[in-house]
């Protein structure tokens, strides 16, 4: 006779009553302003950052609760898995219940705790373990948990058709777009990003094994490096076409274009919609790159393509002696043969603000490679991920004219798709199926 | 064939757990009454008393620190007797746990929720405190699940005589028609035949096996011909040492006896042959017949989960719910492709109905894993 342990299903149920969770209490008044300089001083305490510029120790969690959700201004994590999912159920209420399951799993893992309770061996020998091991003993490596709504998921299945945001709407299509239905699309998203793939792998990995019989991935992406920098506190990285990209991103540092070009307003969402004020929305786009074709191209294309030099990422305006990635694109200036130095269908100067009645997007995406394309190529991109306060006013009119001009479409195709609606972050006590379904 | 061995191996039925030997003294005195108060901190775990009569034991914990907190007994191994999670800073939380054997324990708080935590060792005194299990309920489910087995056996071995009988007669299109429904008995028991290990690869050997340096032979070899080849000069003679072998297979399974964790795991391989080898259409590879194994393994897996039920009921009534919802909704999508007596062919079925199969699959494999540990622990 052995004794008995709690079921593991009991343990589950027992959900995260979220109450005074150490860092919920700090973040309790915390604007998103607040976080980067928290985050300064863990740097300052720990003296390096080894922690490829989030400026955070591995082993400082990054608050899970909080007014926006962690993973958008949060310094970007080198590492990500990126999943979307399908509702495979057709109850409400077990699709509330799971979002409440995540909540609790979410935020223990982003503490480094295993998903359950002494989820890897507490169960005992003969039930499967409620957590899969992978990620026992790893710090928690700045794991960033971020959940998503899709369209598709307010059609009426669940009761939420009224409480749809107008914003969240189908993305048009686009000239050019090469895009497989295997990779676009979804009810559900997680964003998992951590400085650690297998950190974030692991996330990915047990929130699905939590939401089997009601949710079913639809596709998923790894990124195996970061493509933006989210903070002052961080140099911009390289794409794959080995050019810094997203200089003149939006930064955590910059409260006011945040409210104006990635918070949702609550004017934005009257009515039953609300529960989106000071949420966002994320675009993912996969962006296969044909990076052998590039590779033959010279550098003088390459530099005239992106409109930045390659060395340091400075406008192509300047002279090779005073070249500083963070000077002003200056369009005017011409070169000798008249013509603009900053060619007209640059990628920077088709995607800057100043050509796009101001428009801007906060980008935090990554590199990927998937194995090879069985012709001799690698299948090979950037994983897009750029969050906004209206994708149809942001992302839309800004992809409309790369996709018309830019002369980077020579070299990359989109070839997946999709728009989320990511909720605003939660507080004490707050799980993200009362959230979405109200309580 | 597996490509994993998926034998039942034998578990025993009952399992001694370390902790259970400690053959402590059992003494009372006046201080083990009441809850057992614990004051956690950031670096201590102060356990009042460490030592408590088996039963309920009622533990008050205290978080003094500034970190989430959390406190465990632990079994040997790190099984968890009861957990107290989320203890915030300055909260404190009562909980039971039930520990019904004596022996040595663990105590933990977990400042910060990971790592090892603070540990001490807790005795448990007294008599065991176990309720008589009812071990009968057990026993009847082993015994209704080998008269399953023996049905299933019986008709393998009449209907393996009759598709050898059209094999050997040259009757190809009628031997095609019955090939699906012989193997139907073989995939409803399949867990038990293969724990005969020498006579599986025999009968239900892919071609791959002559990797291994056998001879391709049994099901899948008159398939190849059936299907693909046409028969061939030794296919009578493969035929004959078909039904020599399913008739041995057929006498030795039909001696086994089953435990009730046999009859836990042997449902769950079955739901994994169907997610690695049914799913994918690579077992039937000539026939494309893979719709009628994936059906045969579900009604071998509900078999033995129909027989552990009354078991389950008494012990877990919530995991019956949920498995009762999930099985509704596979079946309801394997009725969807049944055609005539039978099944759609695997190549007929689009990308879309293949998931949904898989979801299905996956959701219900969810509950059936967790029936071992019900089983095991009453």
């Amino acid at each position: 006779m052995s004794p008995r342990p709690e079921p593991s299903a009991t343990r589950r149920s027992v959900l995260a009553s979220g109450a005074g969770v150490a860092v919920a209490g700090a973040a309790a008044g915390l604007t998103y302003a607040g976080r980067p300089s928290s985050a300064a001083a863990h740097q300052s305490s720990s003296g390096t950052d080894a922690t490829g510029g989030t400026g955070r120790a591995a082993d400082e969690p990054v608050p899970f609760r909080g007014e926006h959700q962690a993973g958008i201004v949060t310094p970007a994590q080198d590492r990500m898995h990126f999943v979307a999912l399908d509702v495979v159920t057709t109850d409400p209420a077990e699709l509330s219940l799971l979002l409440k399951e995540w909540t609790r799993a979410a935020e223990r893992m982003t503490y480094g705790a295993e998903a359950t309770p002494g989820g890897v061996v507490g169960g005992g020998p003969h039930r499967p373990p409620t957590d899969t091991g992978e990620a026992l003993d790893l710090p928690p490596s700045n794991l960033t948990i971020t959940i998503g709504y899709g369209p598709s998921l307010f059609d009426g299945r669940f009761g939420l058709a009224g409480r749809r945001p107008e914003a969240l709407r189908e993305l048009p299509g686009f000239t050019g777009d090469d895009l497989d239905p295997a990779r676009t699309g979804g009810d559900l998203c997680i964003q998992a990003c951590a400085d650690d793939p297998q950190v974030a792998v692991h996330a990915v990995r047990n929130l699905i094994r939590i939401g089997f019989g009601v949710i079913s991935v639809r596709w998923s992406q790894l990124g195996f490096g970061r493509t933006s920098s989210t903070s002052t506190s961080q140099a911009t990285p390289r794409n794959l076409f080995g050019f810094k990209d997203g200089t003149a991103n939006i930064k955590a540092e910059d409260g006011a274009a945040l409210a104006e070009h990635v918070w949702v307003d609550p004017a934005d969402v009257p009515g039953d919609a609300a529960w989106m004020a000071g949420g966002s929305y994320l675009v993912a786009r996969r962006i296969r790159m044909h990076v052998e074709v590039w590779d033959r191209t010279p550098l003088q294309e390459q530099e005239d393509i992106f409109g930045r030099d390659k060395a340091v990422g400075a406008s192509l305006h300047l002279p090779a002696d005073r070249r500083d990635e963070n000077a002003p694109l200056d369009f005017a200036a011409k070169g000798v043969d008249g013509q603009p130095r900053i060619p007209l269908t640059s990628h920077v100067r088709l995607a800057h603000e100043s050509q796009l009645d101001g428009i801007r997007i906060l980008r935090r995406g990554y590199n990927f490679t998937d194995g090879s394309d069985g012709s001799g190529h690698l299948d090979a991109g950037l994983f897009f991920l750029a969050f906004v306060r209206d994708a149809h006013r942001q992302f839309v009119p800004m992809q409309q004219a790369l996709a018309k001009s830019d002369k980077l479409n020579e070299y990359i195709e989109h070839t997946g798709s999709a728009l989320f609606a990511v909720p605003p972050g939660l507080g004490d006590g707050e799980d993200w199926g009362v959230q979405l379904f109200g309580a | 064939m597996t490509r994993r061995a998926l034998a039942l191996t034998l578990v025993p039925a009952t399992f001694a757990l370390a902790a259970c030997g400690g053959g402590s003294d059992a003494t009372s005195s006046a201080g083990t009454k009441g809850p057992i108060t614990v004051t956690a901190s950031d670096t201590a775990c102060d356990v009042a008393r460490t030592e408590a009569p088996a039963g309920q034991i009622e533990f008050t914990v205290s978080n003094k620190g500034s970190k989430v907190n959390e406190f465990y007994v632990y079994a040997a191994g790190d099984r968890i007797m009861g957990e107290v999670e989320n203890i915030a800073p300055g909260l404190t939380r009562t909980f039971h746990v039930e520990v019904a054997e004596p022996g040595t324990y663990e105590t933990a708080c977990k400042p910060g929720m990971v790592g090892k935590g603070i540990r001490s060792d807790f005795t448990v005194t007294g008599a065991s405190a176990a309720p008589q299990s009812d071990d009968a309920k057990v026993t009847a489910a082993t015994t209704s699940y080998a008269r399953y087995v023996a049905s299933q056996a019986d008709a393998l071995l009449a209907r393996t005589t009759e598709f050898v009988g059209l094999v050997k007669a040259g009757k190809v299109e009628q031997a095609k028609a019955l090939y699906p429904v012989a193997r139907s008995y073989w995939e409803r028991i399949e867990p038990v035949a293969e724990s005969f290990g020498d006579l599986d690869p025999k009968i239900d050997g892919r071609e791959d096996v002559v990797e291994d340096g056998m001879a391709f032979t049994g099901y899948h070899r008159l398939e190849q011909d059936l299907w693909v080849k046409g028969l061939q000069g030794d296919s009578a003679a493969i035929a004959d040492q078909l039904l020599a072998d399913v008739t041995t297979i057929v006498a030795e399974a039909k001696k086994v006896e089953f435990n009730g964790l046999q009859l836990a795991n042997g449902s769950k391989a079955l739901l994994d042959e169907m997610a690695t080898g049914k799913i994918t259409g690579e077992e039937e590879r000539y026939s494309h017949t893979d719709l009628w194994d994936f059906a045969a393994n579900w009604d071998g897996s509900k078999g033995a989960i129909a027989a552990l039920r009354p078991v389950l009921e008494e012990r877990d009534a919530a995991l019956v719910a949920s498995y009762d919802k999930r099985a509704a909704a596979l079946d309801a999508l394997v009725a969807k492709h049944q055609k005539g007596d039978g099944y759609q062919l695997y190549t007929e079925l689009t990308p879309i109905e293949v998931r949904a199969l898989s979801d299905a699959l996956d959701a219900v494999a969810e509950d059936v894993a967790k029936v071992a540990g019900v089983v095991a622990n009453p």
